[in-house]
């Protein structure tokens, strides 16, 4: 079994080793960096963190302010307060004039456990997708944050990083190579195709493979950009005649949403979500919240099943 | 597009830059001849466009004038010229000010003021740094602007640049929470190559300011807030001359100036009336307007 790696702790120490290299980074927190791990940055080039305080909104603006003049900007909190509370702000300030901010945003989704439905995430990728230009990104583990961070810093234009509370078990080998709006296949098949997102595509492997000793042979994607979302691979996971998808989010203007967007513009399939639906979760810890919000390897079976039935 | 290619402005090449750094010699009898123009210009755009702000844009306009032929280095014909001292509008509706006084100094072409607010026009009804040359920030919903300005001021500290950035707010806009983030933080991180500027008319859309929301004590808040505070006549050059030039001096410190001002000034019958916040004078009223100008 591949070991469980923090994907925040990865994106603090390679933000910090980017920044060693690139005098341009400059980081920003909103009292949270010792969660967010933008305080490894902070410690090692003090100069170029700027400790915002609990004030998000005024922390986006700041940020914009900063890649007007040619910095490279990484603004973090958690996921909710950094969409929610400051949507307006990533709107005009960022979104608008495309500026080069990267928000890189942890305790997405509702795996933020015991701290309740204040602290879960689960309307940021509806709220960030909706605005033109931005780069989404929700990456699977460890190897893939640090990669997806690499190439925050080397594409210009604004971008949105979601990484999840608790460690991750491994998805990657170490040979990985992250392409920005691309989709990786981690399993062929041909009776449907899961597509899923975050800690859901280790999820998406064990129920493909699960499904496999019953005889159903599931495609499995990861789709971790979100925007630009890789239409072709979508288009071409129609050719399984049934798409799944799976996302620690709600239902409306998530992962679900977006492919079936393209699935019914290009090659109608029957699909199914897995998601949160229409609900808001509650304090738990994250294993049994997964459980209940129906959000586990299980639930994407029966997802698949119910979806080549109606195929 | 035909109106595109009028907009292309001039390439300097990097040896003769100095040279065209704005004239910062403007006389008092120079900046009141650009003053009015700009007046006249705020005036026939918004009766043309039939709509914009002429109200909150008339009250900055020796403000803007101030700052842009006299107190900051910059160069019309090269906008994005990285050592220039930055004015950002945070108060977004004085769009037409912003436009005019741009156009006075060069970065468009005056023709282009008749379009505001038309389609494909380089003048959006809000600013909109992506179209209009010399605009820094893209403006209109309320607040961001003076986080924006620090953001920027904080990049020339770290840069070694020693330009300065100024800000224009509106008094109503200082109901907004973000702008006491800002102050907070402005102070904080002692930015004190930053100016924020208060156009303080006392009016906003449903009224005056004091029954709106209040503001007052305002500069005592500034104050407590960490800043250097400057009150002036926001309509008089040699005050805000002098106040920019304290701002100059001031270490490890933000200034603000809260320039009183006249919503409307300069036409008898905008001044003080709310009617002319967002609303455009009609053909009569440009022309009774502008014989008020001359």
């Amino acid at each position: 079994m591949k070991p469980e790696v923090s994907l925040r702790e990865t994106y603090g120490k390679t933000l910090l080793e980017l920044g060693m290299e690139n005098q341009d980074i400059v980081v920003l927190d909103a009292d949270l960096s010792r969660s967010t791990m933008t305080h490894f940055f902070a410690k090692k080039l003090p100069e170029r963190f700027f400790e915002c305080g609990v004030a998000e909104q005024n922390m986006i603006s700041i940020a914009a302010g900063l890649a007007a003049s040619g910095k490279i900007p990484f603004a973090s909190t958690f996921a909710v307060f950094a969409t929610g509370r400051c949507f307006d702000q990533i709107r005009m300030s960022i979104a608008q004039p495309q500026l080069n901010v990267k928000i890189v945003a942890t305790h997405g989704g509702i795996t933020v456990g015991e701290d309740g439905s204040s602290h879960q995430s689960v309307e940021d990728l509806a709220l960030i997708c909706s605005l033109p230009g931005f780069n989404v990104i929700v990456p699977a583990d460890a190897i893939e944050t640090a990669q997806a961070v690499e190439a925050a810093v080397t594409t210009h234009g604004p971008f949105y990083i979601r990484l999840c509370r608790p460690k991750s078990q491994l998805v990657y080998n170490e040979d990985y190579r992250f392409q920005l709006g691309k989709a990786v296949t981690l399993k062929k098949g041909k009776d449907a195709t899961i597509i899923a997102i975050g800690l859901m595509v280790k999820e998406a492997l064990e129920a493909a493979q699960n499904l496999q000793g019953e005889g159903i042979d599931c495609r499995v994607l990861n789709m971790p950009t979100l925007k630009p979302l890789d239409q072709a691979a979508i288009i071409k996971a129609a050719e399984t005649g049934a798409i799944v998808t799976a996302e620690e989010h709600l239902e409306h203007g998530g992962l679900g949403s977006m492919v079936a967007r393209v699935v019914v513009q290009n090659q109608p399939v029957p699909m199914e979500m897995v998601s949160l639906k229409d609900s808001y979760a509650k304090s738990g810890k994250p294993a049994e919240l997964l459980v209940r919000y129906g959000l586990t390897a299980r639930h994407i079976e029966k997802a698949v099943k119910a979806a080549i039935k109606r195929k | 597009m035909s109106s595109q290619k009028k907009r292309k402005l001039p390439q300097t090449s990097a040896d003769s830059v100095e040279a065209e750094v704005f004239s910062l010699s403007a006389s008092p009898a120079a900046l009141a001849a650009a003053a009015k123009k700009i007046r006249r210009h705020i005036v026939t755009m918004t009766g043309k466009a039939g709509s914009g702000h002429p109200g909150g844009s008339l009250s900055a306009v020796e403000i803007v004038t101030t700052l842009y032929f006299k107190m900051m280095r910059h160069k019309p014909h090269d906008p994005r010229w990285p050592d220039r001292d930055r004015f950002i509008l945070s108060k977004g509706h004085a769009a037409p000010l912003l436009y005019a006084t741009l156009a006075e100094c060069g970065y468009l072409p005056v023709s282009e003021l008749c379009t505001l607010r038309q389609m494909d026009s380089l003048l959006q009804g809000h600013t909109d740094c992506n179209l209009t040359p010399g605009v820094e920030m893209s403006a209109g919903a309320l607040g961001q602007g003076l986080s924006f300005a620090l953001g920027v001021a904080l990049a020339g500290r770290l840069n070694k640049q020693d330009y300065r950035v100024h800000v224009l707010l509106g008094d109503g806009e200082c109901d907004e929470g973000q702008v006491w983030e800002a102050a907070m933080a402005s102070a904080h991180f002692k930015a004190d190559n930053l100016v924020a500027i208060v156009d303080n008319n006392g009016q906003q859309i449903d009224g005056w300011n004091r029954d709106v929301m209040n503001l007052e004590p305002f500069p005592d808040k500034w104050q407590a807030f960490g800043w250097q505070v400057i009150e002036v006549d926001g309509h008089n050059f040699s005050h805000l001359t002098q106040a920019f030039k304290k701002a100059k001096q001031i270490k490890g410190q933000p200034t603000v100036i809260i320039a009183h001002t006249v919503k409307g000034k300069g036409v008898s019958f905008m001044e003080n009336n709310p009617d002319f916040h967002g609303a455009a004078p009609n053909a009569i009223e440009v022309d009774l307007a502008m014989k008020e100008l001359e």
